[in-house]
């Protein structure tokens, strides 16, 4: 075998096909599990098979209202701090890209910092910075703390797209007789748009899952993945916690679904052949 | 003759790097214009202070007699072409030739019919709705030119247009472009590094060194009548005297330069030139229809050429010694 003639050295071998499938089940065979215990009669332990099969989980989710509450914050706090990064870190990006001035590159590392950061580093300095400057632990205060990563995301995603585009386009569209409204609009915007959008999805998927430093920024409040937490800890009725993650991972395919299909055509802009 | 542009007293400087050092320039209206020189001589950013990209620190720009200097590059009555074309990625040809016409207000009966027009002078029909990253260098560069010339202007700036292209390619759109500009009957303003382009399209050229215009004039003076050493090295081949060597070599008193076309190769001893020159020969390079022939005297460095065909059956090695020779009048005087 080791030393048999390949008839085509483009065709992988059988090892690396078989470690390919393996690494594909790796990562999805326990998205499956989730699912199938979402339907499962036995509520203490995951048992292999379950022994019956029910629907009922879904109806007792459907009536608890924490887990409603739970979705609906997480909901509001991913899309306000979405909203705020797309705001911060394209303006961040706009303005670092081109310019040259002093401490320009210490800048950048000060906005990619965040996202390199442990999150229980953000998450204590954080929160001590609330308690000194006496600010109470609020919805806004998880806001303020996944804004801090969100913006690096779309920082990072608006820089990448502007070195890929061609530094003239914005001096073509002056030549052509707009002013920088209408380049502002015709041109950069459009052009920035894919990026914003995949820098946003991104930053509305880490913050809707964030544990760390929401546990540190958050007061009373629960949001969906610290629901999860711990309700995992109590041995009583487990298959809701999978109900709720087969209802989030149905959500988050639409987006994926969605990015994908809007950046399809985005791979390869540039007017530049250089 | 109608002036479409004058650069009076034009400096500009990047940090501490002198770009434009003082220069002063006049093209008439409808004239092929190349501004030459080598990489950082200054041609580019000249060409951006006329589109009106790069503010000049000091001096004054007209365009037919009309001062712009603090004229915003959307006023200007000038298109460029880029040297990456910056087409819009996003939009398709269509969209993108229409652009100025769209921000104009026009009618779009009108702009449609305006675009089908371009897009035919362009030899680009039937790819109206294809995105720049579907087509090719060259079909790119002439969306880049309809996209411009759809304005009507009065002035076309083109940064090293054809930069990006392979040879056959470049040779084909030089042809296009200067019909394209005989067809308009508008100046085009030409940036290139490319001698033999300038050379071939140009009505004049002025050729750039270190910021500083070196010399304004057209293709055939400048090749023949270089008055710089720099504009004789820069275009063509040629051979330089230095004004110490012709004393010594030649009893003449100026330095010059000799095309390699000029230098006749004797073979036997019958020459009657005025200038004699005894060499060796340290490198033949194969051209095709002849061999380039690189000598050496001393401190002295001749280009000569040896054309081959079927009654010159004189062959020349590497290490041969040969006698040079060429006329007063075949040479050009420098100032050294």
């Amino acid at each position: 075998m080791l030393f048999r003639k390949k008839k085509n050295l483009n065709e992988a071998s059988l090892g690396l096909k078989i470690g390919a499938i393996f690494g594909i089940l790796f990562l999805h065979v326990p998205l499956f599990f989730i699912i199938l215990y979402a339907f499962t009669t036995e509520d203490k332990s995951y048992q292999f098979p379950p022994p019956g099969y029910t629907l009922k989980w879904f109806s007792i989710v459907l009536g608890r209202e924490d887990i409603w509450n739970a979705v609906g914050l997480s909901l509001q706090v991913a899309l306000i701090s979405t909203l705020s990064a797309i705001v911060l870190g394209t303006l961040a990006a706009a303005a670092l890209f081109k310019a040259s001035f002093f401490g320009r590159d210490y800048i950048t590392l000060l906005i990619i910092l965040p996202i390199a950061l442990p999150g229980i580093i953000t998450g204590i300095s954080l929160r001590s910075a609330f308690g000194v400057a006496g600010i109470p632990f609020s919805t806004w205060t998880i806001i303020i703390g996944h804004a801090t990563f969100c913006m690096v995301v779309v920082y990072n995603n608006v820089v990448a797209r502007l070195r890929r585009s061609s530094p003239n386009l914005i001096q073509a569209s002056m030549d052509l007789g707009a002013n920088n409204i209408q380049t502002f609009f015709y041109v950069i915007l459009p052009n920035l748009g894919t990026a914003i959008l995949a820098g946003g999805m991104l930053a509305f998927a880490l913050s809707f899952d964030e544990v760390i430093v929401t546990t540190f920024t958050a007061g009373q409040q629960t949001t969906l993945p610290i629901w999860m937490l711990s309700e995992l800890i109590r041995p009583r009725q487990r298959p809701i916690t999978n109900v709720v993650a087969v209802f989030i991972i149905c959500i988050t395919f639409i987006p994926i679904l969605y990015a994908s299909y809007m950046t399809r055509n985005t791979t390869d802009t540039d007017g530049s052949s250089k | 003759m109608i002036k479409a542009l004058e650069l009076k007293n034009i400096n500009k400087k990047f940090n501490e790097t002198v770009a434009l050092d003082n220069i002063h320039l006049e093209i008439n209206d409808g004239e092929f214009f190349s501004l030459l020189g080598p990489s950082g001589s200054g041609k580019t950013t000249c060409l951006k202070v006329i589109g009106g990209f790069e503010q000049p620190d000091s001096g004054n720009v007209s365009l037919f007699n009309e001062n712009v200097t603090d004229i915003p590059p959307f006023k200007r009555n000038v298109n460029t072409v880029f040297q990456d074309y910056a087409l819009f990625p996003h939009m398709n040809v269509e969209e993108n030739v229409c652009y100025s016409l769209k921000i104009k207000k026009i009618p779009k009966i009108e702009q449609e019919s305006q675009v089908e027009e371009i897009l035919s002078t362009v030899k680009l029909k039937g790819y109206e709705k294809r995105k720049p990253s579907e087509l090719s260098g060259g079909q790119r560069q002439r969306v880049a030119l309809a996209r411009s010339l759809i304005n009507k202007p009065k002035i076309l700036l083109l940064d090293e247009p054809l930069g990006a292209l392979d040879l056959k390619l470049r040779e084909q759109m030089q042809i296009e472009l200067k019909n394209l500009q005989r067809q308009f009957q508008i100046t085009f303003i030409y940036v290139t590094h490319d001698q033999q382009e300038a050379l071939s399209m140009s009505d004049r050229i002025a050729i750039f060194n270190d910021g500083k215009i070196e010399q304004v004039d057209t293709p055939d003076n400048i090749y023949k009548n270089p008055k710089t050493a720099f504009v004789a090295d820069f275009i063509g081949t040629t051979s330089l005297v230095s004004k110490q060597l012709a004393a010594e070599l030649f009893n003449y008193n100026s330095a010059f330069s000799i095309r390699p076309e000029n230098i006749k190769i004797n073979n036997e001893q019958d020459s009657k030139s005025e200038f004699n020159a005894k060499v060796v020969v340290t490198d033949i390079q194969f051209q095709g229809s002849y061999y380039k022939i690189l000598c050496k005297a001393n401190d002295l460095t001749l280009t000569a050429l040896h054309y081959v065909d079927t009654q010159n059956t004189f062959k020349i090695n590497l290490g041969d010694n040969l006698e040079l020779s060429w006329d007063k009048i075949d040479i050009t005087n420098i100032n050294d």
